[in-house]
C-alpha cells in the first residue's frame, strides 16, 4: 500500500469514490491543499468547490458540496452533503439553478422579505462551480 | 329488494375498487423498497460523521471551549417539529402522529412553556390550521422526492431560531419505521445537542491532528451537520413508515373488497334463486289453471 492514498468520498446518497489514488487536491476552509502519501494527520472543513485526484497519471475532477475532510494514515476521508463526478454534471440543470438563484438574489436585494439571502447565495455558488467544472475544466 | 342487475353492478364496482387498492399496495411496496435502499446508502455517511463529531467534541471539551448549540439554558420556549406525509390513504399513520404531537404540545403548555410549531407535510399543516395554531414553518412536497438539501434547509432554520434565542429547545416528532407492520411515534430532542452519541471510537483519540481552522472553530462549522443528519434520518424514517403504513392499509382494503365481493355474490345468488323459484311457481300455477279450464 505504500505510496498510495486511499480516497473515500461519502455522501448521504452513498459512496461515490473508494479508490487507491496517488494525489488529492481540494479546497479547505483556509485554502487549497494537496495530499500526497505520507501526509500528517489533518482535519478540515471543505468549501463548495472541486476535488481532484490523480490516478495512474490521469486527473479526475469531482464537484463537492460543503463538508468535512480527514487525512489519517494515508487515508483521505471526505464526507460531503453531495458530490458528483464532472462527467456526470447536468449542465442544463446547473444553468437553470443559476438563473433561479440570480433571480432570487435580485428579489432579495429589492427587499422581498421571504427570500433567504444566504441560501440563494449558496445556490448561486454551487451552480457557478458546477458549470465551471463541467465546461472549462473538462479533463481530457 | 334490489334487483339482480343492481347487485351485479355493485359487484363490478367493488371489483374495480379492489383493482385500485391492490395496485396502490404494489406501488407503496416499490416506494418502500426505494426508501429502504436510500436508508441503507445513508448509513455510512451518518455513522462516520457522528464518529468524527464525537471525537472532535472530545478534543474541544478538553480545552473548555463549547459552542452555543451544545449548551442548555433555562427553557421558556420550545419549538416542535412535526413530520407527517403529504398524502392520505395510509391508515392511522398521520392520525397517530398528530394525536401524539397534540398531546405533547398540551403537555408542554401545561408546564407553562411557549410553543413554536413547524411542520413537514400537508397533513400536519391542515390539522393544525384547522385548530388555529400559528405555524412558523411549513414544508410540503418533500415526500417522494426527499433530498439531503431538504434536511439542510430545515436544520438551518432550527439552528437559526436556537442561536438567536428565539427558542430554547427544539424537539422533533416523527414516525419511526420499525417494520412493515409496525410504526412507532418518536419524540426526540434536537437542540441543544447535549452529548453526541456514537459508537466507541475505533481509533485512539490522542492522534495529533492538525486542525484547520482551529479545533473549536472547525467543530462549530461542522456541528450543524449533526442536526442535518438527525433531520434527514427522521425524514427518511417517516417516509419509510408512511409507505409501510400505506402498504398495510391497502392490503387490508383489498381484503375487505374480497369479503364484500363474497357477501354480495351470496346475496346475488339468493336473489337469483328467489326469482327462479317465483317463475317456476308462476309456470306451475299457470299449468294448474289450464288443466282446470280444460277439465
Amino acid at each position: 500500500m505504500d505510496n498510495k492514498l486511499k480516497l473515500e468520498v461519502i455522501t448521504p446518497y452513498g459512496e461515490l469514490i473508494n479508490e487507491e489514488v496517488d494525489e488529492v487536491y481540494t479546497t479547505g476552509a483556509e485554502g487549497d491543499f494537496g495530499v500526497f502519501p505520507g501526509h500528517c494527520a489533518f482535519m478540515t472543513a471543505l468549501r463548495i468547490g472541486s476535488l481532484s485526484y490523480k490516478k495512474d497519471g490521469q486527473t479526475h475532477y469531482v464537484f463537492i458540496n460543503r463538508g468535512y475532510c480527514e487525512v489519517l494514515n494515508d487515508r483521505v476521508l471526505v464526507l460531503v452533503g453531495s458530490a458528483e463526478r464532472v462527467e456526470e454534471i447536468d449542465v442544463e440543470r446547473a444553468k437553470a439553478a443559476l438563473a433561479r438563484a440570480e433571480e432570487r438574489l435580485r428579489k432579495a436585494q429589492a427587499g422581498e422579505a421571504d427570500i433567504d439571502h444566504a441560501r440563494a447565495q449558496a445556490a448561486l455558488e454551487r451552480a457557478t462551480i458546477r458549470i465551471q467544472l463541467a465546461t472549462k475544466l473538462i479533463p481530457r | 329488494m334490489p334487483t339482480l342487475r343492481d347487485i351485479r353492478k355493485k359487484i363490478k364496482a367493488i371489483q374495480g375498487t379492489k383493482k385500485i387498492t391492490s395496485a396502490m399496495k404494489m406501488v407503496a411496496a416499490a416506494k418502500l423498497r426505494k426508501v429502504q435502499d436510500s436508508m441503507l446508502r445513508y448509513r455510512p455517511y451518518a455513522t462516520k460523521m457522528q464518529q468524527v463529531l464525537a471525537d472532535l467534541a472530545g478534543a474541544v471539551e478538553m480545552r473548555g471551549d463549547v459552542p452555543p448549540i451544545l449548551l442548555r439554558r433555562p427553557v421558556k420556549t420550545v419549538e416542535v417539529l412535526v413530520i407527517t406525509s403529504d398524502k392520505g390513504l395510509c391508515g392511522a399513520f398521520n392520525t397517530n402522529i398528530l394525536r401524539a404531537a397534540h398531546k405533547e404540545i398540551n403537555r408542554l403548555k401545561g408546564e407553562g412553556l411557549n410553543i413554536v410549531l413547524s411542520v413537514v407535510g400537508r397533513k400536519a399543516r391542515d390539522y393544525f390550521k384547522r385548530r388555529d395554531f400559528q405555524l412558523k414553518n411549513v414544508w410540503t412536497g418533500i415526500s417522494g422526492k426527499l433530498q439531503y438539501t431538504h434536511a439542510q434547509v430545515i436544520a438551518q432554520e432550527m439552528i437559526n431560531s436556537y442561536v438567536s434565542e428565539a427558542v430554547d429547545e427544539v424537539v422533533v416528532i416523527f414516525n419511526e419505521f420499525k417494520s412493515v407492520i409496525a410504526q412507532r411515534v418518536v419524540i426526540n430532542r434536537l437542540l441543544p445537542i447535549g452529548r453526541i452519541d456514537s459508537e466507541p471510537a475505533e481509533q485512539p483519540t490522542f492522534i495529533p491532528f492538525t486542525y484547520e481552522p482551529r479545533a473549536p472553530e472547525l467543530f462549530a462549522m461542522l456541528l450543524p451537520i449533526y442536526i442535518e443528519i438527525q433531520i434527514y434520518r427522521a425524514l427518511l424514517e417517516s417516509q419509510a413508515a408512511e409507505e409501510a403504513a400505506r402498504m398495510t392499509a391497502m392490503d387490508n382494503a383489498t381484503k375487505n373488497c374480497d369479503e364484500l365481493i363474497r357477501k354480495t355474490t351470496l346475496i346475488a345468488n339468493k336473489v337469483r334463486q328467489a326469482s327462479i323459484t317465483k317463475e317456476l311457481m308462476d309456470i306451475v300455477g299457470g299449468v294448474e289453471a289450464l288443466k282446470q279450464s280444460e277439465g
